[in-house]
């Protein structure tokens, strides 16, 4: 198969990846996949009291192109808002990393991850920056 | 925008190959033997009338008698198709369509390789019953299970000798005796074997045989498939045409190719012993090697009643195409969903009880007669670095050193 350069990139060269502790303060988790699939993802951003995402972190179990999908969503959310972050579409994902068809899932798997660390995040800090009430 | 090929590395060498289940490269000795029937003696080996069809029908002829050497046949009981897919097709096909008014019923192994399964669902719409077996944890047939399957429609048993993806032998010599035992032709697809392990259609009451030449060090596009004449097995063709090879197979034989295969099973045959101690030697050395530096593998099928060449492993916690990105400087293939078009973990795997998320973590590695132990040692180098590297990125991993048990997680699947 052949690999975009992005992809092959974040693979050789993965961003941020790592953990902060699930109980850190002002850190959100999204975990999503399941083994079965051979994708999972897990994403954890860290929420400054401002609400702006000032780091982010990942580990994927997964392909070439699931690992560069997160890879990239960890740079994407940087400085972001919350709201800002959950707008990242997979589509916006798989036209950066040029992922052909059959690895369009890779990228709707990493726009989940990162929508369940937010959600994650605002379950856990009382709606202090959300309007909305917790899922 | 510009893609790039994963396998290459920096220096654009060339991986070393890894994947000797998937085919060989030709022996120089066969393709020297192949050279003169192409420019200088290309006659059509049908061509009753000249030289240039007589010194070709003796080399084919050669070439049979060759092939059928190396399974315990005779000449007259080997025909020549275009591979191992067109045999299989034949052999099963031909028999069931012969004897369909009485025997109407298959039993098949449900790891035969796909063309062997393709062409039994396709004849299921024709009709036909046909009984997939299951197979044990280590992969080998049952065979009371097998035993008990076979009824009075059932017209033939099909079980491969060696499978491709996780090398392990079934016991044909048993199987064949219980299906002579029961009156039902009894056929092997035996492309992975032939050449690797001795092979003796009488001894093992094998009735139909498929043989493959790119597996062996022959050329593409070329197999055999052999058929009984005592007792005579009786088959409808499936192509037709001038009647070549007694009418079961028409079209005229490319003379090349057949001496290729020809050629090919002649080295096989005198050189098997030695090879399958050398390849088991390295086998080992591998598998110790990997061992030696990673925790949690595991060697999907028994180890002992499996090809020499063959390994087939799951690195837990690490998923196989992307290790096999990680590993661009070796030529190898996995079980890994994401690898195969329709991203399902191999089925072959699954059949064997394997979870489909060790399915997912698992590497094909084939050893043949060109891999050297310099070329192992780069290997299990290779792979442990990448698999060690792809574990500090897995949350499986992660989960695993925390002590967690991945299998009580309930996964919110998308």
């Amino acid at each position: 198969m052949a690999y975009s350069e992005k992809v092959i990139d974040h693979y050789e060269h993965p961003r941020n990846v790592g953990s902060f502790g699930k109980d850190e303060d002002g850190v959100g988790t999204g975990l999503v996949g399941a083994p079965a699939c051979g994708d999972v993802m897990k994403l954890q951003i860290k929420v400054s009291p401002e609400g702006i995402i000032e780091d982010a972190k990942f580990k994927t179990f997964g392909c070439g192109s699931a690992i560069a999908s997160s890879s990239l969503v960890t740079e994407w959310v940087k400085g972001k808002t919350l709201d800002q972050a959950a707008t990242i579409k997979n589509t916006d994902i798989a036209q950066h990393l040029v992922l052909p068809p059959v690895k369009i899932h890779c990228s709707v798997l990493a726009e989940d991850a990162v929508k369940a660390a937010i959600a994650d995040y605002k379950s856990k800090s009382n709606g202090l920056h959300s309007k909305k009430a917790a899922e | 925008m510009s893609t790039v090929q994963a396998g290459r590395n920096a220096d654009d060498k060339r991986p070393i190959y890894f994947d000797y289940q998937a085919t060989t490269p030709c022996d120089p000795r066969v393709v020297a033997a192949m050279i003169p029937w192409f420019t200088e003696k290309f006659g059509n080996p049908h061509s009753r009338n000249h030289l240039y069809g007589w010194e070709a029908e003796d080399a084919v002829e050669t070439a049979r008698e060759q092939i059928a050497d190396i399974i315990g046949a005779d000449a007259k009981e080997i025909v020549f198709t275009s591979g191992a897919t067109e045999s299989n097709n034949l052999a099963i096909k031909g028999v069931a369509r012969f004897n369909r008014d009485r025997k109407d019923h298959i039993v098949t192994v449900n790891t035969e390789h796909k063309c062997v399964l393709d062409t039994c669902r396709h004849l299921e719409q024709e009709g036909f019953k046909v009984t997939y077996l299951p197979v044990q944890q280590n992969g080998l047939v049952d065979l009371a299970v097998l035993e008990a399957a076979i009824t009075d429609r059932t017209g033939i048993v099909s079980v491969m000798a060696a499978n491709n993806e996780i090398g392990v032998i079934q016991p044909i010599a048993e199987i064949g005796a219980i299906c002579k035992a029961k009156g039902v032709y009894f056929h092997t697809d035996a492309a992975q074997a032939v050449g690797k392990i001795p092979l003796d259609v009488n001894a093992m009451n094998i009735d139909l045989m498929s043989i493959s030449g790119h597996k062996i060090y022959g050329p593409k596009g070329i197999g055999a498939l052999y058929v009984r004449r005592r007792p005579r097995v009786r088959l409808e063709a499936l192509i037709h045409g001038g009647g070549q090879e007694r009418g079961m197979r028409s079209g005229t034989l490319p003379t090349p190719l057949v001496v290729g295969l020809g050629e090919a099973c002649r080295i096989a045959k005198a050189e098997m012993g030695a090879e399958a101690e050398r390849l088991k030697g390295l086998r080992t050395r591998m598998l110790d090697g990997l061992n030696a530096r990673l925790p949690e593998l595991y060697v999907n099928g028994d180890l002992e009643h499996r090809l020499p060449g063959n390994l087939n492993i799951s690195f837990a916690f690490v998923e196989g195409e992307g290790l096999m990105m990680g590993v661009k400087d070796i030529a190898v293939s996995s079980g890994s969903a994401c690898t195969s078009a329709s991203l399902e973990p191999s089925y072959v795997l699954r059949a064997l009880g394997v979870d489909a998320e060790m399915a997912h973590t698992s590497l094909r590695l084939g050893l043949g007669r060109y891999t050297t132990e310099a070329e192992v040692d780069f290997a299990v180098g290779h792979i442990a670095d990448a698999v060690t590297r792809l574990r500090e990125l897995s949350p499986l991993w992660e989960m695993h050193q925390e002590g967690i048990d991945i299998k009580s997680i309930e996964w919110a699947a998308h």
